[in-house]
């Protein structure tokens, strides 16, 4: 024993300090999901059931899209992204909502953490990290089974995994922001009351010019249309400045939320 | 999130202190307002190489001061420095050099034994193969070889407590802060813990430690301070203590029910202090034996007496003039 307590190497603290602890707590996620890697694996199943009732089925029903400007785009083809943003969207949200109100609050996983030389900062910074990752990584699977169902046509699609990327970087930005307003698990039903409309209404399912230009304004603003733009037009074969309204809002929506969570966590973890 | 990360400026002053507190306090709420004062200002130093205990009931701010200690709690008002560095601005670099086994158990639930150790090191930034190599030796000095692979849930109460402590060291820590290392533990559990802690202090380890058990601080603690509402209310060794605010023993009397009043009046004046608690009366003296034999004399006829040397908790009853543990 006096071998482990004997002169004190010191644990290089500088280390440590640097990254502020981000990259460890990815780690600790990724030491879990060693664990637990089918729930991954599970989460690609749900986006594959939307595209087979939606796109496969519908989509026989509607032909192409119209108002389009590819006139030639199936109906699955212009689901298929949507339903890669949601992926990306729920795959890092889920992290930072759920999973993360079990470690604030029912298991106090960051109060011994934070014994150590990691900050709330650290911590907060490697969620969204791991959250962002895995969001990402869910919707690369997707992608693999959309590419399976013969939806992909141009190699632009790649750009999908920074967009997922992006993507998942909001919405876990966004996830931590509200799981600190959070007291309990009924609250997640206005989690709930917020996703499911803007999952049904934020063009995952028809093009924009389906709705009054005043509605259009409205659905402009949510941030997972902002997501389905940013991952629909490289799907479809687009590529230009188009691209950078949507990157640049999801990075300043992020931005912002993750400003706010380190408030509140601070405030919440630092009495 | 008022943390820097900036340098040590210069030499530190004073080398010999591990700890130095003034006119430290802790108040909660007070962002919104009025708020709770639950360290009233406190000074005290803690040597290399001690053992420093805090006793004090239940409320009595312990935590609170350990918390500041282990600079996961701001204080909100005199100056406290670890190590020699400001607890208010260094914390992380404070952290880095010390371990932290808190009040209840908060080992990560969702993983193994081995695996709580091995993500800690990472915590601290050490390289896997060190902390391979500790995770290792931390395991066998905390008893838990058998039980690396296991899911911590399997643990009981005892083995918690000592992965916990197992995982406080994996930094080889300077000082490690104990709060209420023994609470709830069983006889056999508690004298395993108090074994292993004396292994640490072996080793130079400085150790801090609060508790409410009497018994943990004389057998522990080098040095103490007694807490009440937030105050240091005084300081010592367990020894001195005892010599400072008791008499050598204690002679415990018990009555059937009725007659400890009557009993307590008749026994009045046989020695200069006696304490009257719900069920028992104490009598403070030099010479047990001696005081039972007069009481006898003076037909105050007890259904047990008992004769003990002094505690500490006699010192906490003559400061306070409650019992410790409620
Ligand atoms: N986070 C907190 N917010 C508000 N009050 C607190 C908080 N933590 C402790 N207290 C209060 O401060 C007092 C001292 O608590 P604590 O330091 O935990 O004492 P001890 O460890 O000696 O039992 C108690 O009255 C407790 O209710
Ligand atoms: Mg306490």
């Amino acid at each position: 024993m006096s071998a482990v307590l004997g002169p004190h190497v010191s644990a290089r603290p500088e280390l440590a300090l640097r990254s502020g602890g981000a990259l460890a707590m990815v780690e600790r996620n990724l030491m879990i999901y060693r664990h637990t890697w089918l729930l991954l694996v599970a989460e690609i199943f749900e986006p594959v059931l939307y595209l087979l009732a939606f796109g496969v089925g519908i989509g026989g029903l509607v032909g192409n899209v119209p108002g389009l400007a590819d006139t030639d785009v199936r109906y699955a083809e212009f689901v298929a992204p949507a339903l890669l943003a949601t992926t990306a969207m729920n795959g890092a949200m889920n992290e930072t909502t759920f999973n993360l109100f079990n470690k604030l609050k029912t298991n106090h996983t960051y109060e011994s953490i934070l014994t150590t030389p990691m900050t709330v900062r650290g911590v907060a910074l490697g969620e969204v990290c791991w959250a962002l990752l895995r969001g990402a990584l869910v919707t690369v699977g997707f992608l693999v089974a959309v590419t399976v169902f013969g939806l992909v046509h141009s190699p632009l699609v790649l750009l999908v995994i920074p967009g997922a990327l992006l993507v998942g970087f909001t919405f876990a930005a966004l996830g931590l922001a509200v799981v600190t307003y959070l007291r309990d698990w009924q609250d997640f039903q206005y989690i709930q009351l917020a996703m499911l409309p803007m999952f049904l209404f934020a063009t995952t399912f028809y093009p924009l010019d389906v709705y009054p230009r005043p509605v259009q304004l409205l659905v402009e603003c949510l941030p997972l249309y902002q997501s389905i733009e940013l991952i629909r037009q490289p799907s479809l074969g687009e590529f230009g400045v188009g691209l950078l309204l949507p990157a640049a809002y999801l990075l300043a929506v992020g931005g912002l939320a993750l400003m706010l969570a380190f408030r509140r966590l601070d405030r919440a973890l630092r009495s | 999130m008022t943390e820097t990360t900036r340098q040590p400026q210069g030499t530190v002053p004073e080398q010999a202190a591990m700890i130095r507190a003034r006119g430290l306090q802790k108040r909660y709420g007070a962002a919104r307002g009025e708020g709770f004062t639950a360290v009233a200002g406190i000074d005290f130093e803690v040597r290399p190489g001690e053992a420093f205990g805090i006793l004090g009931a239940n409320g009595a701010g312990k935590s609170s001061t350990m918390r500041m200690i282990a600079c996961t709690s701001p204080s909100t008002g005199g100056s406290l420095d670890v190590l020699g560095l400001d607890a208010r601005t260094e914390g992380a670099r404070i952290r880095a050099r010390i371990g932290v086994v808190p009040q209840d158990d908060t080992v990560d639930v969702e993983l193994t034994v081995r695996e709580n150790l091995l993500i800690y090191g990472r915590y601290f930034g050490l390289p896997k193969a060190e902390i391979r190599r500790r995770a290792t030796e931390l395991l066998d000095f905390a008893r838990l070889t058998d039980k690396a692979d296991e899911r911590v849930e399997a643990l009981s109460g005892g083995m918690r407590r000592r992965l916990t402590i197992a995982r406080a060291l994996i930094n080889e820590p300077e000082i490690v802060l104990l709060d209420e290392p023994t609470t709830g533990l069983d006889p056999q559990a508690r004298h395993l813990l108090w074994e292993r802690l004396f292994q640490l202090k072996d080793d130079g380890i400085t150790l801090i430690l609060t508790t409410h058990y009497m018994d943990e601080a004389e057998q522990l603690c080098d040095r103490l301070v007694v807490m009440d509402g937030g105050l240091i209310v005084t300081e010592g060794s367990p020894g001195g203590l005892i010599e400072r605010y008791c008499t050598r023993e204690v002679l415990e009397l018990r009555f059937g029910p009725g007659e400890r009043e009557a009993m307590t009046d008749k026994a009045r004046g046989l020695v200069e202090r006696i304490e009257e608690l719900p069920d028992r009366i104490l009598l403070y003296t030099d010479e047990g034996e001696a005081t039972l034999a007069a009481a006898h004399a003076r037909g105050v006829v007890p259904l047990t007496a008992l004769t003990r040397r002094a505690s500490l908790e006699d010192v906490f009853l003559t400061l306070t003039g409650r019992s410790l543990v409620d």
